[in-house]
């Protein structure tokens, strides 16, 4: 009996395939990494924004928090909380500043974090930054995240 | 210990994990990551070379050069965090819905070709079909990680189209299991290794392909995007595409490296109840993961009076506690699962006595 599909018919879609998607969506990476400059304001990326960056790693807040829809779903989304806040880079920084030692009981509670003054106000500018990146439809649907 | 002090006294000062999730090793382990996949390269390519070079293997070697290629960018970290999300995708989306399926597809094959000897010709355009669609629908499909990062709006077009393809090659995977176990021309004295297989192709089909697809839409995801509905997928996808595949290929190679064809037949009994209760629990824990995504996304983000995070999650904190009773079930399988290795040596032992 002779096959309609072979496996070497299989086996060039597979090759073929790959590299044509493999080529076109390199294509989309460069459109792309050239726009992104652009929608994430890379002028207003200030030593500031970046070392707030590395804040937010070092704390490791993605254990807990989402940023863009991202991280572990615990704890409120903080793509947008500079807008939360109503924009008050202090209301922010009370927040932080205020966690309770021991949490508190029966509920989730943010641990009381020990940041200088100057990480504190690099972590509030990164998260500003990240407020401000244009994304689809301004995600997420509404100020809760 | 105080969370807050967890970095501190974790040495993070000495030995950064960058808090980008699922990368969260240290550069030192990362690096060392890289070797062991060298490694794992080294050890394969050269068995490959010495023997027979079959499209399973050539496609397993892709597949693991593949991995440690997108691997490399672990170690890209921009300060421009829409950059850095965009490549890091490139490890979290590549490595799953990319050369996993690549290694998942030959793994899968090999497991095929070993327990129902079906003839090799069938089994390898089947593979070379299910990783050209893997492909073909996958790396495009990246896409649906870019919505609403700060990457342009056509991806939300892109990422609809091919990921809601993504669901065919997982199904193909489901059709391809059963179709050859049908087919078989022999009785395979492992049954557990079949039952993982044809479980593996179910699950990672269901996780990946079903629930993937089920928010993978961008009007969609606009209001699902890292809910709960999220760590539902997540679950079943990464139990039934990564770890149902690693558990397939143990138990089809451990009593071979023992010197037998198959576990003691009661081994198996113990083994299959560790598979039934992990598969079932794993189920049920997507389940409830879910009915708490679908209440949040409502809660939160879609009813008329949209509450906060916070609220939220107390309301639907009744979901958690069954999920984790599923947990629960889930554990006691693992302990099955391990203790199948205790009998069967008991039983080994019982037989050479």
């Amino acid at each position: 009996m002779r096959e309609l599909f072979t496996k070497g018919m299989a086996r060039n879609i597979y090759y073929g395939g790959s590299l044509f998607f493999i080529l076109v969506f390199l294509g989309l990476t460069f459109d792309t990494t050239a726009r992104i400059p652009e929608r994430a304001h890379v002028e207003a990326l200030t030593e500031s924004v970046a070392r707030g960056k590395e804040v937010w790693e070092e704390y490791n807040c993605i254990g807990c928090h989402t940023l863009l829809g991202e991280g572990a779903y615990f704890a409120p989304e903080l793509g947008n909380v500079f807008d939360r806040f109503g924009g008050s880079r202090e209301a922010i920084k009370a927040f932080i500043r205020s966690r309770p030692e021991q949490g508190i009981p029966g509920r989730r509670s943010m641990p009381k974090f020990d940041m200088s003054e100057a990480d504190l106000d690099a972590l509030v500018d990164f998260l500003e930054w990240t407020s401000k990146i244009r994304r689809a439809r301004d995600w997420p649907p509404n100020i809760h995240g | 210990m105080p969370y807050s002090k967890l970095a501190l006294y974790s040495g993070n000062r000495l030995f950064p994990t960058m808090g980008r999730e699922f990368l969260e090793q240290p550069t030192i382990v990362k690096i060392g990551i890289v070797l062991i996949a060298l490694g794992f390269l080294y050890n394969v390519g050269m068995t490959v070379l010495k023997g027979r070079k079959t499209v399973i293997n050539v496609v397993l070697l892709t597949g693991l050069v593949g991995l440690a290629v997108m691997f490399l960018f672990a170690f890209y970290n921009p300060d421009n965090l829409v950059l850095d999300k965009y490549y890091w995708w490139w490890v979290v989306h590549l490595w799953v819905e990319g050369v996993w399926e690549l290694i998942l597809g030959s793994i899968l094959a090999f497991v095929l070709i070993q327990v129902t000897g079906v003839d090799r010709e069938v089994i390898d355009k089947w593979l070379y079909l299910i990783i050209a669609m893997a492909l073909i629908t996958g790396i495009v499909g990246t896409g649906h990680h870019y919505y609403w990062i700060g990457t342009p709006e056509y991806w939300q077009w892109l990422g609809s189209v091919f990921s809601a393809l993504e669901p065919l090659p997982f199904f193909f995977m489901t059709v391809f299991a059963f179709n050859m176990i049908f087919r078989r021309r022999r009785e395979h004295p492992n049954k557990a290794a079949t039952l993982w297989a044809m479980g593996c192709a179910v699950m990672a089909f269901l996780g990946a392909g079903v629930w993937g697809f089920l928010h993978t839409l961008a009007p969609v995801n606009y209001y699902t995007h890292g809910s709960q509905i999220t760590a539902a997928h997540g679950h079943m996808a990464f139990y039934g595409a990564y770890a149902m595949i690693v558990l397939t290929i143990i138990s089809y190679a451990m009593p071979k490296l023992a010197g037998r064809e198959a576990a003691p037949p009661r081994a198996q009994v113990v083994e299959m109840w560790g598979f039934w209760l992990m598969t079932v629990a794993m189920v049920f824990i997507t389940l409830f993961l879910t009915g708490a995504g679908i209440l949040q996304v409502w809660l939160q983000r879609y009813s008329d009076n949209p509450l906060p995070f916070m609220v939220v999650q107390e309301k639907i904190a009744f979901f958690y506690w069954l999920r984790e009773g599923a947990g629960v079930v889930f554990l006691i399988g693992l302990v099955c699962y391990y203790a199948s290795f205790i009998v069967g040596r008991r039983q080994a032992g019982e037989a050479a006595a």
